[in-house]
Order: structure tokens, then sequence, then C-alpha cells
């Protein structure tokens, strides 16, 4: 070691040390900076072409209607099953939320705001059944899932509206009850977009 | 169940950890082996290019005034990109440049592994700027992290005046870890359907007729490193919370292991050094045992809810679903949030703003530590600094010199010690006051009261413990909060692991002291305990008021 750092030989080797940073600092910005994520882009296109460009949902048309991942906004439709608050309305370009503190009186506020709205549109299901996931704001106000219990208790809401009995519209939310990874990971959750899609094929049919 | 999940995960860490320190002690001790076969075609060629002739050991301040110049060369490269990104190829979405203040936090953010962001990725950066800046910085920071540690290690447990070769363990920690790893992780995200595209915002008529533009872009790439290299840094604004970054719970799961499993091993890769497996069992159930705690009280805490909602009336018996999102549920959010900020990484899979006060502690409270596993490297540095702290004070207490792996420790270690232990609160605390005699500060604050005091609090702690997690309701993209957290993580980064090198180039030259019978073990059970003991009274001393005036105070409040 002592025959690197040698007094003569300092000055020389603090510029060798500032030339090899400079070099190292460029070629790693093209290696880890674009050829990797390149050469990532072009496998996954290649192997994974669905899940790369977004998972996006067709109707049984061959139509996108949106990217199974991402949330939609149905809260303006009595008639069909609506997701979670979202500050952002799911406007997909951004992503967030209000961030409201649990000691914030916002959120307190939009709370009571969102269970007078129950109260009106949903006499039949009273408030002590509401389940708290479906009047609170996801972290990401993109959240494409509504728990089981959501889904139920918007039942004889919609059936009230569409006309279809609530015993259809309870199998359909069963069938779309996705059921937690491989039996133990995650939740049950129920997709608000694939089950309105399914909702309204049905109609049709 | 809930329990279930979070027992497997802990379990796969346990099982990952120990072989994964075991591979890098070979990467690192640079004795030959296997891996040199594998992966010498492609260093052969790098260290041409970048001129390295001759890999010779550097004294510590070499090898900490290259680790610097590096840093400074990347900061520098990164600093004009952001700034010219507008005109740059790759901006389908016409992203225009970045503001100064901005660019400026931005770059040291990235540089420190810290990733706090105070812009959004939607809006704030080009897809060519996510890639040759963000991802690339998330690479190399780490293995700037991961270079110093093993430095630090090398020079704790053997003699001579260098710690090795800074330019070889940065080239290596990137073809023999990091480049391979995140490779292989990032095509499994994909297949677990996180995009990896170059193509622009997408634009679909949802099923309701409304027009609905959604971000997407290459994130399978960036959120692999993101985690792999404790960053944190998210694609897009709410980073892992993001459906597109973090789709379903076997993603969620993933990116736990993924951020989890380096630094876990980082213990394991120390006993190899010092040639003691009894020394990395002490080290990692110190950790583990401090994050069982965390965990327990996050989970807890987040189950049991916001008292303000569960008197409301309705079915809150999930729990505080706030700020959450419904695929992840309680055990996947408590989870990841005790995690992220253990491993100082700082994605968020949650908004932590949200979180209960008491679960909001636990990230607080662990960044303030910063040493229950701790991110690339440097929680492996505060671990053993406190290690040797500990032997220290048990040193004085029996009135015997105190020796750490056969070196006595003098007061020339204590004063660098004391001055990296010192400096973590000091740039926390004395900033946080500054800001709230500030109106420039004050203003930022959008959740009134003492949850006001805690966003401020947790963004500096989130900037010197180099996480990068927010409690995001603040403002923070002003040139006050831009410049004052970017000098608090840079501080926060450079301070600490330049006081640690000098500590380990000290101890490198000194003579070995023989084992006696009188030699104070630091391998057994009582010495983890007796390091648990300092790490939690150290960190008490210097946090609990400033706790009770936030989180402790507002948990009263709303009880």
């Amino acid at each position: 070691m002592s025959t690197t750092v040698q007094e003569g030989t300092e000055g020389r080797s603090r510029a060798e040390v500032v030339w090899i940073a400079l070099r190292a600092g460029v070629l790693f910005i093209v290696l880890c900076g674009l050829v990797y994520p390149l050469v990532s882009t072009g496998l996954a296109q290649l192997v994974f072409p669905h899940q790369a460009n977004g998972s996006l949902l067709k109707d049984s048309d061959g139509r996108i209607v949106g990217s199974e991942l991402i949330g939609q906004s149905f809260s303006a439709d009595p008639g069909a099953f609506h997701g979670r608050v979202s500050s952002i309305d799911y406007m997909a370009e951004a992503s967030g939320s209000n961030n409201f503190a649990p000691s914030n009186p916002d959120l307190i506020a939009r709370m009571e705001a969102s269970i007078a709205d129950w109260q009106a549109n949903n006499p039949d299901i009273p408030v002590s059944e509401l389940p708290i996931a479906l009047i609170t704001n996801s972290g990401s106000g993109l959240d494409p899932h509504i728990t089981p219990q959501s889904a139920f208790v918007q039942i004889p809401r919609i059936s009230k509206v569409t006309g279809i009995p609530e015993v259809e519209l309870a199998s359909l939310v069963n069938e779309h009850t996705e059921k937690r990874e491989w039996g133990i990971f995650g939740e049950t959750r129920v997709n608000v977009l694939k089950l309105n899609l399914a909702m309204i094929e049905k109609q049709r049919a | 169940m809930d329990i279930l999940q979070i027992v497997i995960v802990i379990g796969l860490l346990v099982l990952i950890a120990r072989p994964l320190g075991h591979y890098m002690h070979r990467v690192f001790s640079n004795e030959p082996s296997r891996t040199d076969r594998l992966f010498g075609w492609c260093e052969k060629p790098i260290f041409a290019l970048i001129g390295l002739k001759q890999r010779t050991g550097m004294s510590w301040k070499r090898y900490a005034c290259s680790f610097l110049v590096t840093n400074f060369v990347l900061v520098a490269l990164g600093y004009i990109l952001l700034r010219l990104q507008s005109g740059l190829p790759l901006n389908p979405n016409g992203i225009p440049n970045m503001e100064t203040t901005l660019a400026l936090n931005t770059i040291i953010s990235f540089m420190t592994n810290t990733n706090l962001q105070h812009y959004s990725g939607e809006s704030g950066l080009t897809y060519f700027t996510q890639m040759a800046v963000i991802t690339m910085m998330m690479f190399t920071s780490a293995a700037s992290g991961f270079s110093v540690a093993a430095a630090f290690v090398r020079g704790i447990t053997s003699k001579g005046n260098t710690l090795g070769n800074f330019f070889e363990d940065f080239v290596k920690a990137h073809t023999r870890i990091f480049l391979p790893l995140a490779t292989i992780v990032t095509l499994v995200l994909v297949a677990l359907q996180v995009p990896q595209t170059l193509d622009p915002t997408l634009t679909v008529t949802t099923l309701q007729g409304a027009t609905q533009q959604i971000a997407i872009g290459p994130v399978a790439s960036l959120e692999s490193i993101k985690h792999l290299g404790t960053n944190g840094g998210g694609f897009f604004g709410v980073n892992s919370a993001h459906p597109f970054e973090n789709p379903n719970a076997m993603t969620n799961i993933i990116q736990i292991l993924s951020m989890w499993s380096l630094p876990a091993a980082l213990p394991f890769m120390y006993g190899r050094f010092a040639k003691s497996g009894k020394q990395a069992w002490v080290i990692f159930s110190a950790m583990m045992l401090l994050f069982l705690v965390f965990l327990t009280v996050a989970y807890t805490a987040e189950r049991s809810g916001n008292p303000l909602l569960n008197d409301i009336g309705i079915d809150a018996s999930q729990g505080s679903m706030e700020g959450k999102e419904v695929r992840f549920g309680i055990a996947g959010s408590a989870l990841f949030t005790t995690v992220t900020t253990a491993a100082t990484t700082g994605s968020v899979n949650n908004m932590h703003d949200t979180l209960t006060p008491l679960g909001g502690m636990v990230p607080l409270v662990e960044m303030m530590l910063n040493v229950v596993f701790g991110g690339k490297g440097v929680g492996l540095m505060n671990m053993l600094i406190y290690a040797i702290l500990a032997v220290f004070i048990c040193g004085l207490m029996v009135g015997r010199t105190p020796e750490f792996l056969g070196r006595k420790i003098e007061p020339r270690e204590m004063k660098l010690i004391a001055i990296a232990i010192l400096a973590h609160p000091f740039i926390i605390l004395a900033p946080t006051a500054l800001t709230f005699v500030s109106d420039l500060g004050m203003g930022s604050i959008s959740n009134s009261g003492f949850h006001g005091i805690t966003q401020v609090l947790y963004e500096y702690v989130s900037a010197a413990a180099n996480n990068g997690s927010g409690f995001e309701g603040l403002a923070d993209n002003t040139p006050f909060w831009n410049i004052s957290t970017g000098l608090v993580m840079f501080f926060g980064r450079y301070i600490s692991i330049i006081a640690m090198l000098a500590v380990a180039g000290s101890l490198a030259r000194k003579q070995w002291v023989p084992e006696t019978i009188g030699t104070f073990r630091t391998d057994n059970a009582l010495f983890t305990f007796l390091l648990i003991g300092t790490v939690v009274l150290i960190g008490a001393l210097t946090f609990l008021p400033v706790l009770a005036l936030g989180p402790i105070a507002e948990y009263l409040t709303i009880r």
C-alpha cells in the first residue's frame, strides 16, 4: 500500500482519482441509465407485452375501456358500483390524496358528508353496515378495488336503479371476488371496473 | 391470516439473509473465487474503460476522497441533465426543464440514496431523466454505500493501512450484485403486471364515457432497483401505492424482500470478515428484535384504527383505511411501512401522513435510530458504531480499556464516533426548530395542531436518515424546503460516512491485543441486549422530548 501513496506521487495520483471518477461517471450513466432500462424494456415488450403496456382491459366488442389496474370514477352513476373516495377523482395523469392526518377536522367533515350522502341514496342499508374502506380515500387515489363487503352493501341501490334482481347482482359480485394470492397474501377484493363491465355486458345480453 | 402472511415474509428474509451475506463477502473479500469466472469477462472492459490500471488498496483518506469525487461527478452530470431535460430525447409528454432549487434538491436526494421527492414523477421528469438520472443514481448511490460499508468492515476486521480500492468495490457492487439482481426482479415485476414501456401517457374512454389519461412509462426497471438499492423514489408521485408500481400482494412482497434482504445480509457479510458467525448473529438479532417491536406497534395501531372514525357510526372494524390500498390491507401496509423505514428505503405503499399517531411514530423512530437494518451499508456501520460505544460504556463501568474485535478503543475513535452519532440529531432538531420560527416553513404545514409538528419533524428526520419517505401533505416544493432538506441530506450522508471511514482507518492501523479471560465478550446474547440498550438509550435521550410534542401529543388528544 505505502508504495501507491508515496509523497512524490500524491499530486499525480489525486489527478488520477478525478480522471477515473469522471470516466466512471459517464460509463455508469450509460450502463445503468440507458443500457439497463432499454434492455429491460426490450425484454419486457418481447416476453410480456400485455403487462408491459399497462394491462389494458377490453369489452366484448374489443374496445379498450381502461386499465384493469387503474380505478375509474363511477360516483355520478347510482346504477353502477362505486369505488373508493378519490380526491383526484381517478384522474390518472397524476396520483395522490389529501393526506389528511387522523386528527384533521377536514377528514371528519368529509366522512360525515359521505355518510349523509350514503343515507340519502341507500336507505335500505343502515350506516352501521357501511364499511370504512368505501368512504376513505385510498393512498394513490386510483385504487381499482373495494372490499367484497363494500360491493354487497351497494346491491340494493343498484338493483332499484337498474332493475337487475339482487340475487343476480350478488352472484356477479361473488364471481368477481378475487381471493388472496395463494390463499394467504393480500386481501380479498373486488375490481370495480371489471365488475361494472360485467354488469353492463349482462344487461346488454 | 394477517399474522401468517407477515410471519412468512419474515421467515423468508431470515432464510435469504445468511447465504446472501456470505455471497457478498465473496464479492468484497477480493479473494479468487468461482464468481470471478462468472463476472470477470464484463468487469475487465469496465476497468479498462474507466482507466483503473492497478487495483491497489487505498488509505482511508484516499478511499473517502475517491468516494466523494465520484459522487460529485455524478451530481454535476445529473444536475445538467435535469436542467436540460425538455430538449433531450424521450420526452413524449413535453415535460419542461426542472427549476434550480428543485433540481438541486433532487440531485442531492438521489445521490445520497435518500430519494426525498419534492417533484411528482408524472409531471416533473421525462422518460430520459427517469432513466439516465433517477434510475442511474439508484444504482450508483447504492453501490457507493455498499462500497463504503465493505471498506469499513475491512478496516475494523483486518490489519494494515488500507481499506480496499474504492473503484474496484464500486464496479463489483454493480456487476455482481445490483445489475444482475435488478434485471431479474424487473422481469418478474413485469410478469406480475408492472408496466415497462416508452409509450407516452395513455388516453382511454372510460366505461362511463369520460376521457381518462393514464400516466405510464418504464416503471418496472426503476421499481426493482428502487428497492434493491434501498432508494425509495417512486416513478409516480404516490410511489408504491400506485397500482402500476405495485399492482398486487405478490409484487408487494417482492418489493419488501428486495429492499430488506441486502441490508439484512450485511451483518452476515461482516461475520465472515470478522471470522465469527456469532458476531453476525449478535448484530442481526439486535436489529431483528428492535424491528419486531416496531412492527407490532405499527400493526396494532393501524388495526385498531383512528378513534375519531371508529366513533362516527360506520363499520370501522377493518382498521384505519384512510390513505391505504384495499389490495394490501392493514397487514401489507403496516409491514411495508415498518420495513421501508427500517431499511431506510423510503418508498411507501400507503400514505404515512394518514397513519394513526402511534402508527406514524414507528417510521419516525426507526429513522431516528437509523440502525434497524438500515439501508445500503450505512445501517450496519451505524450499528457497529453503537457496538463500539456499548463496549466503551461497559469498559468504563468495569474500569478496563475497552476493546472491540481485539483492538483498543481510544480517544481518537471515541471522538469520531461522537461526531458520527451526534451529527444525526443535530441536523434534525436544529432545522426543525428553525422552521417553527420562520413563516417560509410554517406556511407549508397542511395538517394543523400537533400533527403539523410531526410533519416538519418527519421531513427532516427522513432527510437526515437518507430515507426519503414523507408526510406528503407538507407542501415541500418551495425554495425554503428544497434548500434546507438538501443541506440536511448532504450532511446526513457525508459527515457520518467520513467519520466512520476515519474510525476504520484508525482501527486498521492498531496492534491487536491478545484475547484473555478478562476480555469483554461481544459475541453473546448479553451483548445483544447491551447493544439494544445503548441504541434505545441514546435515541430516547435525544428524541423523546420532540416525540412528546408531535405524535404522542396527537395520540393523547384523539384517544
